[in-house]
């Protein structure tokens, strides 16, 4: 009713060159500082390892090598896949601080499943095994998140006090399951969702198809939306910025692509895996900086043209990423998502509007016990064992991670791909300090001040906004 | 006083016949006011009646009855806490009444959550607007009601383009349709809510306070949208404090006080002094039908 003029109507000239650019391109500001600061962590981590001890790395160091990103990234899944459900949960103006323990739980339980009974049951090896765990634990996640979103809800507990006794309760829980033991090992199939073993990544094929097939995503998404802003004639992005995101896109996928597939199997692994399979080992030129394998003697050398095997995506990583493409589908695209984001803006407007916000509230805090679930599967997979302290002090990541990615506390706020970056964030901290071999003492304070710093920053950044 | 006459010239003259509606109780008999639409004779478009709402003991609406005409502003009155917004929550579905009955030309409806009035096309705009300040104007629009591909996912910019027709009509110079709507000025938010309520071819309009944040030019807007929106058959509750707005827009008034219906009349049968008695007093002026909340002795 006001005649404000829009943001649109400033002249073009008083733009600088960079605004004009962030303006066409509608890319978020926000998520660039992310991954700027993510940058300056990973060369800053190279070049102080390359300091204290040269390595392979881009600057001399040891953090930017393919194999220490690999197990970054696989460090990164558990917290990541866990860290897209919070972010809906903190948008419903709601907190979940039991994924931990229920992640404990979960695990311990599956485990006991899979070892003490289907193994027995059915042989050790068994198809079925894998899969019947799994959705075992997807589905007792659902469960116990659903309990918990039924009391907050229905029952009107606050979801604090509601997870804080969770946090407790499940722990405890895990303890009385697992009898206070480590149960392992695991299904062998089981073990390849977390990364473990040679089998466990898909391979240089797969993950260059994959890393193609991302890149003709994106271009298609870009050509979808500019067909349907053309038919309802809105205005549209420049050509060249359309092109600008496009060929980005494809670079950080195709990049990805090449780092993972640039990380080969562990010479052991492949010389182990050759003889079990009868594989020649070729010659090969010996080389102190190669890769490959080669026997000389009957001793292992590294060497180039030898035998290497390329790992590519490890599985863990694939489902992160199948996650977060899956919750920010449901975040952005459904109506579901749509619910959760208003009724975190204005928990009484979604209520007129006639959504019924506590079964929404409950199915929140259900998803993200499935959520849950699959961590459990990933964390415990990739420790072949599950444990009750497999999941302690998550929760305090997982929040941490969806905070740093820009959601906020007051709900209402937050992308699933801003909270998988934070994730990515704390865990590239964690992992540079273990291999600079800071004391974890020292870790936990760097963390923690991280998150404060980054908490600040980013209240700084939308009042300038505003 | 001398305003509404002009206003309502045509009211005033035809003032001379008030047809009746019996209804079940005599203290109830009350003279149908003149329809703007002559095929709408009779039967209200709403009525409420007998409508009963207490929370924790205390009785918020007590036995308060209403009904509003295609066409026609009803203003409702009253002081903070008498109970006006409570009832018009009833209808809107946002409250459960405890009792009484609401009637959708003549026929008994169901309304028990929000999504039943809306079914029913029973629109309101919310003194606190009620919109969901973290996102854009379409989000708001169509919030409950998206608009879906056939792959049951969110049509954004079909959602988009309609919100541009609609915004366009109310408010020409809009043009913010990606900003979350706390970024907008208060009469653009106003404009969105009013726009979400319109949007889905409502009958009945209920407007909660629709001016109190507004400026002068701005209630001037929300003033011809009012007559426009009569023009279009549209019957309107219009919820306010201010008895200025009320008998320039309005054809007939409702007060309120303490939960009860003081009285109602046509604005032309009453002075503003008349009616801030009403409100202050509970003192029904003789232009007026008294309702179970007047005084007793002036009643009669």
């Amino acid at each position: 009713m006001s005649n404000t003029p829009s943001s649109q109507s400033p002249a073009l000239s008083q733009e600088s060159a960079i605004a004009r650019f962030l303006r066409a391109t509608e890319i978020d500001t926000r998520m660039l500082g992310m991954i700027a600061a993510l940058l300056v962590i990973w060369v800053g981590f190279d070049i102080y390892s390359g300091v204290l001890r040269p390595g392979n790395g881009i600057f001399g160091g040891s953090f930017l090598m393919p194999r220490n990103l690999w197990i970054l990234l696989v460090q990164t899944s558990t917290i990541a896949v866990m860290t897209t459900g919070m972010v809906l949960v903190i948008v419903m103006r709601q907190i979940d601080l039991s994924v931990g323990s229920m992640l404990s739980m979960v695990a311990v339980a599956t485990g006991v499943l899979q070892v003490y009974n289907l193994g027995p049951a059915l042989g050790l090896g068994h198809p079925s095994i894998w899969i019947t765990a799994v959705v075992f634990a997807l589905l007792l996640g659902a469960a116990v998140g659903c309990f918990n979103g039924f009391l907050i809800a229905y029952a009107k507990i606050p979801s604090f006090i509601v997870t804080l006794g969770g946090l407790i309760a499940y722990g405890g829980t895990a303890f009385l399951i697992a009898k206070g033991v480590t149960v392992a090992p695991m299904d062998k199939t089981f073990k390849l969702i977390g990364g473990n073993g040679p089998l466990a990544s898909i391979g240089p094929f797969w993950s260059w198809f994959l890393g193609l097939s991302a890149c003709a995503g994106i271009v298609l998404a870009i050509l979808n939306g500019r067909r349907q802003r053309i038919r309802f004639k809105f205005p549209l992005r420049p050509v060249w910025a359309e092109v600008f995101i496009g060929i980005t896109g494809s670079i950080a996928a195709l990049g990805a692509t090449a780092v993972v597939n640039a990380y080969p199997w562990p010479h052991k692994v492949a010389e182990l895996y050759a003889l079990e399979n009868n594989i020649v080992i070729p010659a090969g030129i010996e080389n102190r900086d190669g890769s490959a394998i080669c026997m000389a003697a009957d001793k292992i050398v590294h060497c180039v043209d030898g035998l290497s095997y390329q790992t590519g995506f490890p599985i863990p990583v694939l489902i992160a990423l199948a996650v977060g493409f899956v919750m920010t589908f449901i975040a952005t695209r459904t109506r579901f998502g749509r619910y959760i984001f208003a009724t975190g803006g204005n928990p009484e407007a979604a209520e007129l509007a006639g959504i019924n916000t506590k079964r929404l509230t409950m199915m929140v805090f259900t998803l993200m016990g499935a959520l849950v679930g699959i961590s459990s599967v990933i964390a415990s997979a990739r420790l072949d064992a599950a444990t009750t302290a497999l999941g302690t002090l998550s929760e305090l990541y997982v929040i941490a991670a969806a905070v740093i990615g820009g959601t906020s506390l007051a709900g209402g706020i937050g992308t699933i791909y801003g909270a998988m970056l934070g994730a990515l964030l704390m865990q590239s901290l964690q992992s540079g300090m273990t291999l600079l071999n800071f004391e974890s003492a020292y870790k936990d304070i760097v963390v923690g001040t991280v998150l404060v710093v980054a908490v600040f920053i980013d209240q700084v950044y939308r009042r300038r906004v505003k | 006083m001398a305003k509404a006459k002009i206003k309502f010239p045509v009211k005033a003259a035809k003032r001379a016949a008030p047809s009746r509606v019996v209804k079940s109780k005599p203290v109830k008999v009350q003279p149908v006011p003149e329809p703007f639409h002559a095929s709408n004779r009779g039967t209200p478009l709403i009525e409420m009646r007998e409508i009963s709402i207490a929370f924790g003991g205390i009785k918020a609406v007590d036995h308060a009855s209403i009904d509003l005409y295609p066409g026609e502003v009803v203003g409702l009155l009253g002081h903070n806490g008498a109970g006006k917004s409570t009832l018009i929550k009833v209808l809107s579905g946002a409250y459960k009444r405890d009792a009484g009955s609401i009637h959708l030309n003549g026929q008994e409806v169901a309304i028990n959550n929000p999504r039943d009035a809306k079914g029913l096309g029973i629109e309101t705009i919310y003194q606190t607007l009620a919109l969901a300040d973290n996102v854009d104007a379409a989000a708001n629009l169509f919030l409950g009601r998206e608009l879906r591909t056939p792959f049951g996912t969110l049509d954004d910019v079909a959602m988009e383009s309609e919100t541009r027709q609609v915004m366009h009509r109310l408010n020409p110079n809009f043009r913010r349709f990606k900003e979350p709507v706390m970024k907008l000025s208060g009469g653009q938010r106003q404009s969105v809510a009013i726009a979400r309520a319109i949007h889905f071819n409502a009958r009945i309009l209920i407007m909660d306070e629709p001016t109190a944040a507004l400026g002068p030019a701005e209630t001037a807007q929300v003033g011809e949208l009012i007559k426009q929106l009569k023009a279009d058959g549209i019957g309107i509750f219009l919820i306010s404090h201010d008895l200025h707005d009320v008998f320039d827009l309005a054809d007939r008034l409702t007060v309120m006080k303490n939960g009860k219906v003081v009285g109602s009349a046509r604005t032309s049968d009453v002075t503003q002094d008349e009616v801030l008695g009403m409100i202050i007093a509970g003192k029904c002026p003789k232009g007026a039908i008294p309702g179970p909340g007047a005084l007793r002795d002036q009643a009669a």
